[in-house]
């Protein structure tokens, strides 16, 4: 029973995540294009973009290219499989970085130096919110007395009371994961950048559509992690979710692309100060 | 002295994955096909690629992205890479000079594609069509499915010229 429980639960999160990710993302170029006084392209874009990538001709350099973008899907689905099944959070970070890694090693297999500097620069976007997600995990350990997700479920209240600044770290980790401006330095959804498209540059057809994916999947474990904040009702956790990203959108549109040494030092700057004033308070209260 | 120019291994080019669909028309999975055949016309990503045109073309296609014609409501984007576009948009005459790089950029985009030239120069050389260095039309050195003319060609029609180019794919997923 327990087993056609999780199989069911697995099921689910594979099926629902790309769909609400994917409508997600495209409610979020149609309010961009509002923004920008345009009209914008329809909200299932998105998913024309995956299916259309799915039905072109793959043009690859190496196998490697192959190997690891269906790796980079895998361990996405992976990380965000192991967080709806109430997993370990510390396990759950640790795969969600690997599968960065594979985007990473994909990247660098090829000779093409545009493709070399994107995952150079992927590796410093890793570098700046890893250990930010590292301290919103300690932060959830000190309040629950356990890594364990479950254990968040068995509070009668919500995280966000004692933990108010981490949700503004996880904030900013969401800000590099979504590619978004000021954090969007490794590859960028518009043209006219300087490493045309970063770490995605030799990827093409089919296997850009599986990296496209593996991301949808990838920022489903980050909204999850951010839900889990207000986990004792399902209005708190969409209230959580909408602010968050209505303000991705707003910080999207006001900022310009900066460089990876300002990322760093505003991110750890930032995000280490808020971090540390709720571990300490949580540690004196 | 007759140093050995690093010779970069050919890319392989592999059949789209939605080729495992071909030879299923009355399913459920042939519906899949269809889906795809439905997003390519709704996602055309473009490359814009500037062959020596005095800029004139290039700002009215510039200008496509602009609010004021919003070419993002067809769901176009402008990748700048050739490995991602669908469409090849190209302005300007061709050279001697860069014929191998026109000819690189086409031969790097994965099927299906279509190339649309823009602009009396990219047509047929057009005022420079009689120098030394200018070999002519695009269509001397790709094959070319739609031409857009004008000096330069209005964002009007550079829009029109990319809705046609859009009907050549549907056209060429029917021959298949």
């Amino acid at each position: 029973m327990m087993l056609l429980h999780n199989i069911l639960i697995i099921l689910a999160v594979l099926l629902l995540t790309p769909i609400l990710v994917g409508l997600i993302l495209g409610l979020d170029r149609k309010l961009t294009a509002r923004c920008q006084s345009r009209k914008g392209p329809p909200i299932l874009q998105p998913f024309f973009d995956l299916f259309k990538l799915f039905g072109k001709e793959v043009v690859i350099s190496n196998r490697w290219q192959i190997f690891c973008s269906y790796m980079y899907l895998i361990s996405a689905q992976l990380s965000i499989v192991l967080l709806f099944l109430g997993s370990d959070l510390l396990l759950i970070l640790f795969v969600q970085a690997g599968c960065t890694v594979f985007l990473v090693i994909g990247a660098m297999s090829v000779p093409s130096p545009y493709s070399q500097i994107g995952a150079h620069r992927e590796l410093l976007q890793v570098l700046a919110y890893e250990p930010l997600l590292i301290l919103v995990i300690i932060g959830i350990y000190m309040t629950t007395g356990s890594f364990m997700v479950d254990a968040i479920f068995a509070l009668d209240r919500p995280l966000v009371y004692d933990l108010p600044l981490m949700i503004i770290v996880l904030g900013y980790v969401l800000t590099i994961k979504l590619r978004k401006s000021p954090f969007d330095i490794s590859s960028s959804h518009h043209a006219h950048q300087e490493i045309v498209r970063g770490v995605h540059t030799e990827f093409s057809g089919n296997n850009l559509g599986i990296i496209e994916l593996a991301h949808w999947y990838e920022i489903g474990v980050i909204l999850s992690l951010s839900m889990l904040f207000w986990a004792t009702s399902i209005w708190g956790a969409l209230i959580i979710i909408l602010l968050a990203f209505l303000l991705e959108i707003i910080v999207d549109n006001i900022s310009a692309r900066m460089t990876w040494s300002w990322m760093l030092f505003h991110v750890w700057l930032v995000g280490f100060t808020l971090a540390t004033i709720n571990l300490v308070w949580l540690y004196m209260r | 002295m007759g140093a050995k120019e690093k010779q970069l291994k050919p890319q392989r080019r592999l059949k789209p994955v939605s080729n495992i669909f071909k030879h299923v028309k009355e399913s459920k999975i042939g519906l899949i096909k269809n889906l795809i055949d439905k997003a390519r016309l709704k996602s055309p990503w473009l490359l814009h690629f500037d062959c020596g045109s005095c800029n004139g073309c290039d700002i009215e296609t510039l200008a496509c992205l602009t609010p004021v014609y919003d070419i993002e409501r067809f769901g176009i984007i402008n990748v700048g890479n050739p490995k991602h576009a669908d469409i090849l948009l190209v302005t300007g005459t061709v050279n001697h000079r860069n014929k191998k790089v026109l000819k690189q950029l086409y031969d790097q985009m994965s099927e299906p594609k279509v190339v649309i030239a823009i602009g009396s120069c990219a047509l047929s050389g057009g005022i420079f069509r009689d120098c030394d260095n200018v070999v002519g039309g695009i269509d001397r050195v790709i094959p070319v499915d739609v031409f857009v003319p004008g000096c330069p060609a209005k964002p009007e029609a550079i829009i029109d010229g990319v809705i046609l180019g859009l009907q050549k794919f549907a056209n060429k997923q029917k021959r298949k």
